[in-house]
């Protein structure tokens, strides 16, 4: 099974909502757009059931190149997590595996 | 930014769509990248990321309140993985001072 893309998606918005193939595909890319541009602000969003995309700001720590072994501090940085939410954590967690990626 | 916001937000950058197109569409897209996690799928979107599973191994847990042991199954939890124009862009917002 492949990965399921934004053409995907725009595709069955075509099918499922009537929309005109380029508004499916504008659709797409305004959804992710607009929840990028949030977190560009460093604006947590919250979408109730799925779950919440944080900004979290890391301080700098000391790291290592893996393959030199040569110790390289890792720079101050402000990095995106995503915290699943109930309904999503749930549909998953009886998956039986196994994972074919 | 909640849901519904976002909602908003799309509704107002795409006029030709009512609300309640967007709030369908919003469903859907959420709904869909739910199912494939659900099927053990893999969901990659182009400049913002990648979600898939990763898998917790089981464990002994306990109750909270009780401190009881309680042997909980190995189970899938969604991951999310930044990608990197998403990456790179919140981390400038930092030097750009949001």
């Amino acid at each position: 099974m492949g990965a399921l893309t934004k053409a995907e998606l725009a595709e069955h918005l075509h099918t499922e909502l009537g929309l005109s193939k380029r508004e499916a595909k504008s659709m797409v890319e305004a959804f992710f757009e607009e929840i990028r541009s949030c977190l560009r602000e460093n604006e947590q969003v919250k979408l109730s059931g799925f779950g919440n995309f944080d900004l979290r700001d890391k301080r700098e720590r000391p790291g290592r190149n893996p393959k030199t072994g040569e110790e390289i501090p890792i720079s101050a940085r402000r990095v995106v997590t995503f915290r699943p939410g109930q309904k999503l954590k749930a549909q998953v967690e009886d998956f039986e595996g196994p994972l074919t990626y | 930014m909640t849901k519904s916001e976002l909602i908003e937000q799309i509704a107002m950058r795409q006029p030709e769509l009512s609300v309640k197109d967007v709030e369908a569409a919003v469903r859907i897209i959420l709904d869909d990248v739910t199912d494939a996690l659900a099927e053990g799928g893999r969901v990659e979107i182009r400049g913002f990321g990648s979600f898939s599973l990763h898998y917790r191994e089981p464990r002994t847990g306990r109750n909270p309140k009780t401190g009881d042991p309680v042997e909980l199954e190995g189970k899938f939890v969604p991951h999310f993985k930044p990608g990197k124009e998403l990456r790179e862009q919140v981390n400038a917002s930092r030097a750009l001072g949001y």
